[in-house]
């Protein structure tokens, strides 16, 4: 099974890349960006087929330390 | 007096930790391999700045899982001081022995220059003798965050341990090198035995280096 997870800073902080980026895609001339947030994406590649199993244990991963809660959010996905 | 400095894949502040501290208490700290999964009995472990792993993840975050920090958590928890810098206190707010997050700088850039600190908490082992004080930074993820509830929480607490100010001591946007919440440049724990902060005292205990300022918060423990 491939686990996608992505993990993104939460709203409330700030994210000065995110900024950046969006200034220089508007520099390019694309018009119409509210905002860009930046974040990060793992793919992990796991044993097994019991997705209710994966899920529990990539959450677990995800709060020892793929993320850091007190600024980050993730999300979980297993294709 | 016993000292023990903690030395990861990466770190580069060790020996300066180590020459800080030897000069300061007349006796060499013990070198502490990441590995190790015991640390003998101690008055002051140091806990240096770098690139632990190569900062990969976050800043701190590998670090904050080796076998060694186990052994630093309980050590702290039984009341041991204990001194993050930089890296290192990154690795300690990645253990949760400190409360927040330190993300990147505003500018985007890594900051290395001469900054003034002034003790907030001032009865601390590490605050107390302290005056505005001058030392280095040198970092890329100093950015003091937390939410609003922790901030609330460490200043009921009386947790801020420095702030960023300029030469006489006032706190202001303009001496804020890196966009610290609040300015704040260190914290404690609430039982105020473990600090952390951004700026490198290590590397300023010698007129020779700029500044010996920085011999003040190793003085509270080593004296």
């Amino acid at each position: 099974m491939l686990a996608k997870i992505h993990i993104t800073l939460k709203k409330d902080v700030l994210d000065p890349q995110g900024k950046v980026i969006a200034n220089s895609l508007s520099d390019l001339g694309f018009d119409g960006i509210q905002s860009v947030r930046q974040g990060k994406y793992i793919e992990i590649l796991l044993e097994g087929d019991d997705k209710d199993a994966a899920n529990s244990k990539l959450n677990q991963m995800c709060e020892k330390l793929l993320a850091n809660l007190v600024i980050e959010d993730y999300s979980v996905e297993i294709d | 007096m016993k000292s023990h400095v903690i030395v990861f894949p990466g770190s580069n502040c060790d020996r300066d930790v180590a020459v800080a501290i030897e000069s300061i208490s007349g006796s060499a700290p013990e070198m502490v391999w990441h590995k190790n999964t015991s640390i003998a009995e101690s008055d002051l472990i140091v806990v240096p700045g770098g690139f632990s792993y190569g900062d990969y993840l976050r800043c701190g975050a590998i670090a904050s899982t080796s076998p060694v920090i186990n052994e630093v958590i309980k050590k702290a928890k039984a009341g041991v001081p204990v001194i993050g810098i930089c890296n290192g206190f990154q690795i300690l707010i990645e253990t949760s022995l400190l409360d927040g997050a330190l993300i990147r700088n505003n500018s985007l850039s890594f900051i290395c220059k001469d900054i003034y600190i002034k003790p907030e908490n001032t009865s601390s082992i590490f605050t107390k003798n302290n005056i505005v004080a001058k030392m280095p930074i040198a970092h890329n993820e100093g950015n003091y965050f937390a939410s609003t509830d922790t901030i609330k929480k460490i200043k009921d607490h009386d947790q801020i341990a420095f702030k960023y100010c300029d030469i006489n001591g006032v706190v202001s946007e303009e001496s804020n090198p890196n966009g610290s919440l609040d300015n704040i440049a260190g914290i404690l724990n609430d039982k105020k035995n473990v600090l952390g902060l951004m700026p490198h005292p290590e590397r300023a205990v010698e007129l020779s280096l700029g500044s010996d300022d920085g011999k003040h918060i190793f003085e509270g423990v080593l004296k």
